[in-house]
């Protein structure tokens, strides 16, 4: 890494919260299984017990109403597998209804799970989206059964940023009986997500997207709500996890979550101003470009954007080499051959998803560095355009 | 160095990418004897090469390109921009992205479809420049067909893996790189292979 190396993509993962830190090291001394009885058991079930409590209250839930699982992928996978259980515990409680519907600019985590249940004979629906990634609420209605067993539509998108009206679809949904799932990995933390008021049956967190460690996740679950583990064996998480449990990843969450109720206002703000600054620099320096998302229903620090002609993964190398990290829509920076399937799901069409390029900005950045990255910008846009084949030059 | 996350650290590799040699510039006046272009904006890669020509020796003298491509087919074509000046036409028509991944060190293999862009483009410029000069007939395209797209794979290259030994569609990926990527071309690919080992082999290996 150069000596300067400005880190603008939170969204992908964040680094740790110098007080989680902390937390994580003081952690290291508690050994003992939560499940034992005697005293080493018993600290450890305690401070458990305690993080519990500090994340469902920073979602109005009930600290029942909350599991402890591995990633927020883990999460995911639970709730939409859990419709595929052929126990007849598991059919009773859902009354026969099988399909799904979701969204066409979910998390991989979704979009895999989704197609390997429509495999196995579930019928999935996928919400398409308008051009600034809002699902077509319409159509949600239009595909709403009383066979229709669950909806899952994520908070906050991870690449554009763009925010649903999550209160409104859940509404909808609980209208003909069925469930209502959010991811919301992106979300909280970064803006206030209270369950009871947005009234969704199930809601996925995660730690390092917030400055929290990797491997650590949360499940909310409405008391009540029919649920089937995906991991099966002790009785851990009150049935509802088996394994024994990560302890130091569970008060380490709890902590960047307290850390996050303490300064989440004011970063909101000021990635805010960052983001139009950011916006107003690209602007007036760089000609060509679009912005993907939603123009104010957005994360406070994420701003995608395409550079027509120049394609992503070039540009985010370039950027690497001037000490800027970002990611890219682009198929080459993938592993496949596709551009992003979100980008695309909002019909900006192939190439702009290729030169897409999402800046997602976070707590240690500084306005400095938001400075340095659009003169960056403008250096690499040029730099790749003079090398492109389609780029349209005013001179030829 | 196969190591996929530090490809561009490479040395050769960083060094064309920072200083990509002979791109074709705005202000430049390249007057080229031919000039080719591959790849499809929708996948997310371009490619167009321009080649001045030797007419005495038939060699190329000077060459230029453009790419809207990711860093490894910036880095390939750069490389390949300069392995072909001074080269004989029908020696250049022959380079493979084998020939110029051996000259760019190394790349890791999700890369390598990348690179085929410059080839792909550097043929095409000949093409071209025996299309203006009548010479059509050195058109290739007849005689060896490309049945991997993504990897740039042809049929005669699946004939040389069976006689190098491939016997099934996994060695012949082995071999080639052949249906790496989308996969699509398994079917064709396995039903060559197939006849290039009854052809040299008289069917006692047949793929199962």
């Amino acid at each position: 890494m150069p000596d300067r190396f400005i880190y603008l993509d939170h969204n992908a993962t964040t680094p740790l919260h110098p007080e989680v830190k902390n937390t994580i090291t003081e952690m290291m001394e508690i050994y003992g299984n939560p499940s034992s009885l005697h005293s080493a058991g018993r600290i450890a079930r305690q401070k458990i017990e305690q993080s519990r409590e500090t994340v469902a209250g920073f979602i109005g839930a009930a600290p029942d109403e909350i599991i402890f699982v591995g990633s927020g992928s883990e999460a995911n996978n639970t709730v939409l597998n859990s419709l595929s259980c052929s126990s007849q515990v598991c059919r009773l409680e859902r009354k026969s209804r099988d399909s799904i519907i979701t969204t066409a600019i979910e998390h991989p985590c979704i979009m895999e799970t989704s197609k390997c249940l429509r495999e196995r004979g579930f019928p999935v629906n996928h919400l398409p989206v308008d051009v600034n990634g809002k699902v077509k609420i319409d159509k949600l209605r239009e595909l709403l059964t009383y066979q229709t067993a669950l909806v899952s539509v994520m908070y906050a998108n991870n690449e554009i940023g763009t925010i649903q009206d999550i209160k409104t679809i859940a509404e909808i949904t609980h209208s003909r009986g069925a469930f209502f799932h959010t991811d919301a990995v992106q979300a909280v933390g970064k803006i206030p997500v209270d369950v009871k008021d947005l009234n969704v049956d199930f809601l996925t967190l995660s730690a390092h997207k917030i400055y929290g460690p990797k491997g650590i996740g949360a499940l909310y679950i409405r008391r009540g709500t029919p649920f089937c583990p995906m991991i099966r064996g002790g009785h851990q998480e009150r049935g509802r996890r088996a394994g024994t449990e990560n302890t130091i990843g569970i008060v380490a969450f709890a902590k960047a979550i307290e850390m996050r109720q303490q300064e989440m206002h004011d970063e909101a703000e000021r990635l805010n101003r960052f983001r139009k600054i950011l916006i107003d620099g690209i602007k007036n320096n760089i000609p060509d470009v679009q912005f993907n998302g939603h123009p104010t229903d957005v994360l406070p620090g994420t701003l995608n954007v395409s550079f027509v002609g120049a394609e992503g993964e070039s540009i985010l190398l370039y950027l690497d080499l001037e000490g800027i990290g970002v990611s890219t829509g682009s198929a080459c920076a993938s592993g496949s051959l596709d551009p992003s399937h979100v980008i695309l799901a909002t019909g900006i069409g192939a190439e702009l998803a290729h030169g897409s390029i999402r800046i997602s900005m976070g707590r240690e950045n500084t306005l400095d560095d938001i400075q340095y990255t659009i003169s960056a910008l403008k250096r690499v846009i040029q730099r790749v355009r003079d090398m492109s084949t389609t780029y349209q030059r005013k001179t030829a | 160095m196969s190591d996929q996350f530090n490809w561009l650290y490479t040395d050769i590799v960083k060094d064309h990418f920072t200083n990509p040699r002979n791109v074709l510039r705005d202000e430049e006046n390249f007057p080229a004897d031919g000039n080719g272009i591959t790849g499809n904006i929708k996948c997310g890669d371009q490619m167009q090469f321009l080649i001045q020509v030797d007419k005495v020796n038939n060699t190329i003298k000077d060459c230029r390109w453009r790419t809207y491509g990711c860093a490894s087919a910036i880095a390939s074509t750069s490389v390949l921009s300069e392995m072909v000046k001074g080269m004989k036409l029908d020696d250049a028509y022959r380079l493979t992205p084998k020939d110029i991944i051996k000259n760019l060190g190394s790349l890791p293999e999700h890369k390598i479809h990348c690179s085929v862009l410059g080839d792909k483009a550097l043929r095409a410029a000949i093409d071209d420049y025996y299309r203006r000069n009548g010479m059509a007939d050195k058109i290739k395209h007849e005689e060896a067909r490309v049945i991997c797209q993504c990897m740039n794979v042809t049929d005669h290259e699946i004939e040389e893996a069976v006689l190098d030994g491939a016997r099934t569609y996994i060695e012949l990926q082995e071999r080639t790189k052949l249906g790496t990527v989308c996969g699509q071309c398994e079917e064709e690919a396995t039903e060559l292979l197939n006849k290039y080992i009854e052809e040299h082999f008289g069917g006692n290996l047949k793929l199962l």
